[in-house]
């Protein structure tokens, strides 16, 4: 019998280009923060989870979980650390792995990190190492870059559905808005449409700012078996919903280029355990690495219908005071995409929301959450629903 | 995707240079490029997969034009890239050439052509594969 699993500490670092922190040190700080939060101590650990998706390029270093481990003060304890590849979705994927190990009763209680240090590259390097998240051979190979596939999807999407490039460029707005409340974001301010719309282009049709951008930073969660968690929290968040898909690694093996089977059945999955249904979400964090990005995430994940994404937009149903408020950390657009980190800052914004503690970017008694991660262009997808308890 | 050893490419050449993909003995499905056994029928299909070239002719369903490419395309830019849906069923990605940027279209008519693809600066390996051209309609 799996058992319940609560939140009890979130930690995050600021995300940014931060040249002045080392990939060690950005662990260490969102780990600590999260331990410190919970109020355990790090004796009480059973095992440490790290969601990263290229340490081997970005910063020439493999073998993670153990270096982790080390630089996070946890060597001479010999906890096991586990390192967890997904892409993009590594941290999802992450998180997901230590609710497993917390569910099944092999652990009590674990912390979850996420993290990448992508500036220690030049040129290049580092949207060439974004790019191997496609399929190398059959995509990259004939000179498909990461943003030409999501440009793609763009492009029949406003073919099929009649969105917009305008409405594209609202998503970018709409997230920059919101990330502009968040003190750890990297892009604190607000920008006006048509600066999206006349930023240079990128692949057509996304410009650069349609795209999130090149980010360091990390985030940690601690997990704990939900019946002992008030024992360390008066504001524990009970995961009650979890899914995971994959589907075919290049785009063009798709059944569908405007939807990402991966998202809808991982948010399938997701909602049938927690026994509910899109409209039940109060506040999400979805995956809008580009804008075309979050427009299919809202229609894949029921928020609205398919072909609807952009509309949605026009009529302000994401927006912080909309039906469905969606990325009002920034999203990976604003607050940043250190793409390990990506997935476990997701469920830490998301819990901030349903603690009550997002300040200024706070979603009016928002009791239930989603979180929503993609590896790639959709070849892999992890979706949580979190709930306040 | 490059600098590596040159057997990573020279394995893919039938694929690469003459479309050859292959079709399951149990179902018919076709694909490209060749697959072990048949998603399918799996079991069914072990060992009657049954090597197929493809025509090369097809339609265009998407298109983006890249602006910023890595190092090795960087020359060819501003380029038309496309996902073409082949006669035969496959889908394959694959730049559009001999065709005006503003020329390029949802539905249009294509036709394989054998290119070169990129290389590895001035001292490395030259890679070829297909690229796609329009189908003139009379």
């Amino acid at each position: 019998m799996m058992r319940d699993v609560a939140i009890i500490g979130i930690g995050v670092t600021k995300f940014g280009e931060l040249w002045d922190k080392s990939f060690r040190n950005l662990m260490a700080e969102a780990g600590s923060k999260a331990l410190f939060d919970s109020g355990i101590s790090g004796s009480e650990l059973d095992a440490l989870y790290v969601g990263s998706m290229s340490t081997g390029r970005f910063i020439g270093q493999e073998h993670i979980g153990a270096l982790v481990a080390d630089w996070s003060g946890f060597a001479h304890m010999h906890i096991p650390a586990i390192r967890v590849e997904s892409a993009c979705a590594s941290g999802g994927l992450a998180v997901r792995q230590g609710y497993f190990s917390v569910a099944s009763g092999m652990n009590d209680v674990v912390v979850v990190g996420g993290v990448e240090k992508m500036t220690d590259v030049v040129g290049d390097e580092a949207t060439d190492t974004l790019a191997t998240g496609l399929d190398q051979e059959w995509e990259a190979f004939f000179g498909a870059t990461f943003p030409g596939i999501y440009a793609m999807i763009a492009t029949r999407h406003m073919y099929d559905y009649g969105t917009t490039r305008e409405q594209l460029a609202k998503v970018a707005v709409k997230n920059h808005a919101n990330g502009a409340l968040n003190p750890y974001a990297q892009f604190k301010r607000a920008i006006p449409l048509e600066k999206v719309l006349n930023s240079p282009m990128t692949a057509y049709p996304l410009t650069m700012l349609d795209c999130s951008p090149v980010s360091d930073g990390a985030a940690a969660v601690v997990l704990c078996a939900a019946d002992k968690a008030k024992n360390y929290t008066d504001k524990p968040v009970k995961i009650i919903g979890t899914g995971q898909a994959s589907d075919t690694l290049a785009l063009h093996g798709r059944r569908e280029i405007c939807t990402f089977d991966s998202t809808v059945y991982a948010g399938k999955k997701a909602y049938e355990q927690a026994k509910l249904q899109p409209k039940d979400i109060d506040v999400a964090e979805v995956h809008d690495c580009f804008t075309i990005a979050e427009i299919l995430a809202i229609e894949d994940l029921g928020f609205v219908k398919k072909g609807e994404g952009g509309k949605a937009i026009d009529e302000k149903i994401t927006t912080l005071d909309g039906k469905t408020p969606v990325n009002t950390s920034g999203g990976l657009k604003a607050k940043g995409h250190p793409v390990g980190a990506t997935g476990v800052a997701q469920i830490a914004e998301i819990v901030m929301q349903l603690r009550g503690d997002a300040g200024e970017r706070q979603v009016k008694d928002a009791k239930i959450g989603l979180t929503h991660n993609v590896g790639a262009v959709g070849a892999s997808c992890v979706v949580h629903i979190l709930e306040a308890i | 995707m490059a600098d590596g050893a040159v057997p990573r490419f020279w394995r893919e050449i039938p694929q690469r240079y003459n479309l050859i993909g292959n079709q399951c003995g149990s179902c018919s499905k076709i694909y490209f490029p060749p697959r072990e056994s048949c998603p399918y029928c799996r079991r069914k299909s072990m060992g009657k997969m049954k090597v197929l070239k493809l025509k090369g002719q097809g339609e265009v369903l998407t298109y983006s034009i890249i602006y910023n490419a890595p190092e090795h395309f960087e020359r060819q830019t501003p380029y038309p890239i496309a996902i073409i849906k082949l006669d035969e069923g496959p889908k394959v990605t694959a730049q559009i050439v001999d065709c005006k940027l503003d020329d390029v279209k949802i539905g249009m008519r294509v036709q394989s052509t054998f290119r070169k693809i990129h290389e590895d600066g001035y001292i490395g390996a030259i890679y070829y594969g297909y690229k796609f051209k329009p189908i003139e309609v009379k």
